[in-house]
């Protein structure tokens, strides 16, 4: 993979990522694990902007110590009341002035396109930690990566995502990651929930997919559950929220069906969907990943910020 | 004077547009915003017989010469047509409509969530994935544009 060059680069959707560069990171986030636990200062001296214009703890957080592990340091706001944003200052103003604290900016905002407008504007590379109901990009990189590190392999599984597919921006971006290796994919969700149109049209042809409302019926055939929260503040109309919330939880009953070797995986937060008495047993892998994260994110800013070939 | 000649009869001073996708000239007269009460003699023909197409439709406008924006918006609805300006019942200017690979600012993204519909300094950008059945991909949140959707904007 030596034409793989990351320096300088947007991290704005999976859509612009080939698989040998989708692998190629996945492979440095797996050397970052040691250096992780030690500590490196290999980004000493360069900056991160997190600009959070939405509500996030996890993301943010997992950038921020991913920056700091590497020997960097962080600036940022994630709560644009208090910023000027609340005067209206622009995206594409606020960006041009950050850019000037900060080698790379990671960007949330609740509007779709958003991180690929900001890269328009920054001179330095901007990366997209969730834009609207649309794209979270690392979120499906380290996603993979937890597939591959817990299954070995990601090629020739059966692998289902669950919930809302509808809204659920990690699942998008998942979505076509996995298109781009050999896979049978499951969507699970209720009928108004289901994988938006844009996203089977453009994995469609690459990989299987079967398009199920029943969990159950799925559970015995599949290597990984994907499992995502029903989001209220997706829904327009509150009465629709009521009436599929609740409608998919995993638990211990569900699961005696499924395969020794299943893995479930969750973005977090949860909130029911799947039972706590879930977390004890060997399938649970939501709190691996959150560890995961830190490698996959350390990986990505070392390779755009050139501290990594 | 033929039958054939009557129906399409030529005008003086205008534009003919020739060669649209059978069952589009009505799209085309909506997309110009022609309603008739400008008051020149505004000619629709469909289901002419056709040597290209098998058949087509034409539309002719007297007294109005189109600019190079309309005749791209004509190339998303009849990406087949031809445009010519006539004056004094003669040709003038012959061009075949293009539809670029990129589409900038004529049209708005269908997301209302999309950043290109927001307050920010930013013009609407598509991408042509597909040309018939028309098909365009914003380049910023990804949605997906057809027919229908570019109807409603005119």
């Amino acid at each position: 993979m030596n034409a793989v060059r990351f320096e300088g680069r947007d991290i704005i959707s999976i859509r612009d990522f080939t698989r040998g560069e989708l692998d190629y990171i996945l492979n440095m986030a797996s050397e970052m694990e040691e250096v992780a636990k030690r500590g490196s200062d290999m980004l000493r001296g360069r900056t991160l902007a997190s600009l959070f214009f939405e509500p996030s703890t996890r993301t943010r957080l997992s950038f921020e110590v991913a920056m700091q592990k590497l020997g960097g340091t962080t600036i940022g706001f994630a709560e644009p009341d208090i910023s000027s944003i609340k005067k209206g200052e622009t995206l594409a103003d606020t960006v041009r002035v950050v850019e000037n604290y900060a080698d790379v900016i990671v960007l949330r905002h609740p509007l779709e396109g958003a991180a690929r407008f900001a890269a328009e504007y920054a001179r330095v590379p901007v990366i997209n930690a969730g834009s609207g109901a649309e794209e979270h990009p690392t979120q499906a990189m380290l996603d993979l990566y937890t597939i591959l590190k817990e299954k070995g392999r990601i090629d020739g599984l059966d692998i289902a995502l669950m919930g809302d597919l509808r809204y659920g921006r990690t699942v998008h971006s998942l979505a076509y990651a996995l298109s781009l290796y050999d896979v049978r994919l499951y969507f699970i969700s209720p009928s108004m929930l289901r994988m938006r149109r844009e996203v089977l049209d453009d994995i469609k042809g690459r990989v299987d997919v079967v398009e199920e409302e029943n969990v159950e019926d799925v559970i015995p055939k599949i290597d990984v559950l994907y499992v995502t929260r029903i989001q209220k503040e997706r829904f327009p109309d509150l009465s629709d929220y009521e009436k599929v919330r609740g409608s998919y939880r995993i638990d211990l009953n569900l699961l005696k069906g499924a395969k020794d070797g299943l893995i479930i995986l969750h973005p977090l937060p949860r909130v029911d969907e799947i039972a706590p008495e879930v977390d004890a047993t060997p399938y649970a892998k939501y709190f691996k990943q959150v560890w995961n994260g830190v490698v996959v994110r350390m990986a990505l800013l070392a390779l755009v910020l050139g501290a990594l070939e | 004077m033929s039958k054939r000649t009557l129906r399409v009869s030529k005008i003086r001073n205008g534009t003919v547009i020739d060669h649209i996708t059978r069952g589009h000239a009505l799209d085309v007269i909506k997309i110009l915003g022609i309603d008739g009460r400008a008051g020149g003699v505004v000619t629709i023909a469909m289901n002419v017989p056709s040597e290209k197409l098998g058949v087509k439709d034409i539309v002719k406008i007297e007294g109005r010469e189109l600019n190079p924006e309309e005749v791209d918006k004509i190339a998303l609805l009849a990406p087949h047509a031809t445009i010519n300006i006539i004056r004094n019942y003669r040709v003038v200017e012959k061009q075949r409509v293009k539809l670029p690979s990129v589409i900038y600012g004529i049209l708005k993204c269908v997301n209302p969530s999309c950043i290109s519909n927001s307050g920010e300094p930013v013009k609407s950008t598509f991408y042509v994935e597909q040309e018939e059945p028309l098909r365009l991909r914003c380049h910023y949140c990804g949605r997906i544009i057809e027919r229908e959707d570019v109807l409603k904007q005119f």
